[in-house]
């Protein structure tokens, strides 16, 4: 084939894998500023007669989605400053400060990378009862204030700290303390923006966990609103697609502005095997 | 040792967190799985019998179980070969020579990997609408009939499929892509000036260098699709006919649902033996094959 048409065919394909790729989610906005019922007729509209905020306001109004957008914002706020607390200190000691069975502990941790989250769910379930932590807050972001994988992506990242660097301080007088936070945080914060997008978008997108372990409907995020509304508005899809855009559209504006970051916790990830 | 003290003081707060919350949970489990733990127990545990392996036992012999898994095995064996498949299709696109605005497509083909999966299945509920959904109407201009994709027994299962494969494919393809680039340019080079074709050169480097890679993101996929959850939840409540209960659904169910706690620990714990189960298999077939 020569270069030329080479080059053509390979770009219409490329076109044609992202126009199909995008349009599931550009079609979703289009239709989330459809007049109600406009959506349902065939064959489908692509773009709505006139756009209208209708559906966003009804959805803010009569259905309080505004509750659920501030429980998913607070959640998956609090589970990223705890994930960078917890994760972040432990990351550092297991590549850089020697104590006794470390090796043994972080061999057990990553050999429990193979068991799936869900087999632990249902204890899980009875202990928080047992605390008093289902129905609030704290028993959707304690379970996971710790995490193996974070722990990992830390440490991979804390490996590359040069040891002189940590000596050199410690003979300047300098405490463990000091040393994490003047020099070993500073070093880390490119994996620890991995780290936090990660568990970000990770609580703003989970599903199973809330739905388990929240019932009262004022504590909602906003994918367990959403499952519930669609239930109940079977044939509303302007309204629920106005609804679906709120979910999707702050992680995905996130995952643009700090994609470099993202993608990098991927390729960590991948050679963990 | 002042050192030694410090690194205890780091990973304490991380260990006991894990301890308490996974490791503890794990192992409450599987003592859970050898009882009657039921909405009696829950209410006085006193109620509670050991009751050994009757959970797994009573399992094995429930045809919803046996369906269960038929549905996720269904869903593994077909969804991850296929997202497999595009994912290594659509980084080989970005990655061409020829190929320009790398970085757009590259982003474009991830978005839907960090979308909120219960949001994009609603919009996908309604793409497949039988009367007004646009992938009835795409396929209505090349003469098929309407296909009822979420409500025929037939047909809801490769819908999710489907779906899943558009929500994931990109995330092996950056793996994929990493690997790509990776493969040194002049084992290409030399492949050209011995005259090799696009499709020897994918055959004869592009594979073979792939193959470390194609294991690890088999298995991770693999192990990904087995817990099959919220598609099924949001866009068919498990139906029609059951045909898209997985396991984990089941599990919901049998936990969440009525309460029967042990029987759910039994299946939560089946499913993960069959993964671990695969994932050896995988693991030895591939050496064997790279012995021969």
């Amino acid at each position: 084939m020569k270069p030329r048409a080479a080059a053509i065919l390979l770009h219409a394909l490329l076109i044609a894998l992202a126009v199909g790729t995008a349009f599931p989610l550009l079609w979703m906005l289009s239709v989330s500023l459809m007049p109600a019922g406009e959506a349902s007729a065939f064959p489908p509209p692509l773009l709505p007669s006139h756009a209208t905020l209708a559906n966003y306001r009804e959805l803010f109004g009569r259905e309080g989605i505004g509750r659920y957008f501030f429980n998913s914002v607070v959640l998956a706020s609090l589970a990223t400053v705890l994930s960078l607390m917890f994760n972040s200190t432990a990351g550092y000691a297991f590549a850089k400060l020697r104590f006794a069975g470390r090796e043994r502990i972080f061999r057990t941790l990553l050999a429990a990378l193979v068991i799936p989250a869900q087999v632990a769910m249902l204890p899980l379930f009875l202990l928080l009862k047992w605390l008093g932590l289902v129905n609030t807050y704290a028993g959707v972001v304690v379970p996971g204030m710790a995490g193996i994988f974070g722990i990992f992506l830390v440490r991979q990242y804390a490996l590359t700290i040069p040891d002189e660097l940590l000596e050199a301080a410690r003979i300047d007088g300098a405490g463990e303390a000091r040393i994490f936070f003047a020099i070993v945080l500073p070093v880390l914060k490119p994996i620890l923006v991995t780290l936090a997008i990660f568990t970000f978008l990770g609580t703003w997108n989970d599903f199973m966990w809330p739905l388990i372990v929240l019932t009262d409907q004022d504590l909602y995020t906003l994918p367990i609103a959403l499952a519930v509304l669609s239930r109940e508005h079977v044939q509303d899809n302007e309204l629920m697609m106005a609804g679906s855009v709120l979910t999707v559209l702050p992680v995905l504006a996130l995952f643009l502005a700090l994609q470099r970051y993202y993608i990098r916790g991927i390729l960590v990830g991948s050679v963990k095997g | 040792m002042r050192v030694q003290r410090a690194a205890w003081a780091l990973v304490t707060p991380a260990l006991l967190v894990i301890g308490v919350f996974f490791f503890l949970p794990v192992l409450a489990a599987l003592l859970v799985s050898l009882t009657d733990f039921d909405l009696y127990a829950l209410a006085d545990i006193r109620n509670l019998r050991f009751i050994g392996l009757a959970n797994y036992w009573h399992l094995l012999q429930s045809p919803a179980f046996w369906q269960a898994l038929a549905n996720t095995a269904y869903f593994v064996a077909a969804g991850v070969p296929l997202s497999l498949f595009a994912s290594l299709a659509a980084a080989l696109l970005v990655n061409a020579r020829l190929a320009r605005f790398s970085a757009l497509f590259r982003t474009t083909l991830f978005a839907p990997v960090v979308t909120t999966l219960v949001a994009v299945a609603v919009v996908w509920r309604y793409l497949l609408h039988t009367r007004y959904g646009v992938l009835n109407y795409a396929l209505a201009q090349i003469g098929v009939h309407p296909i009822d994709w979420l409500g025929d027994p037939h047909w809801a299962m490769p819908a999710i499929i489907l779906f899943a494969v558009w929500k994931n494919f990109g995330y092996n393809m950056i793996i994929f892509l990493a690997a790509l680039q990776s493969i040194p340019a002049d084992l290409y080079e030399a492949a050209r000036l011995d005259g090799a074709n696009g499709w020897q050169e994918f055959r004869h480097i592009t594979l073979p260098s792939l193959a470390a890679t194609l294991l690890l993101v088999s298995i991770l996929t693999m192990a990904g699709y087995f817990q099959l959850f919220a598609e099924p939840y949001v866009m068919t409540q498990g139906g029609p006919m059951q045909s898209t209960v997985s396991v984990l659904y089941f599990m919901y169910e049998e936990g969440f649902k009525w309460w029967n706690l042990g029987s759910a620990s039994a299946v939560a714990f089946l499913l993960f033996l069959l993964i671990l189960a695969i994932t050896a298999l995988q693991l030895r077939v591939t050496r064997r094959a790279e012995a021969a």
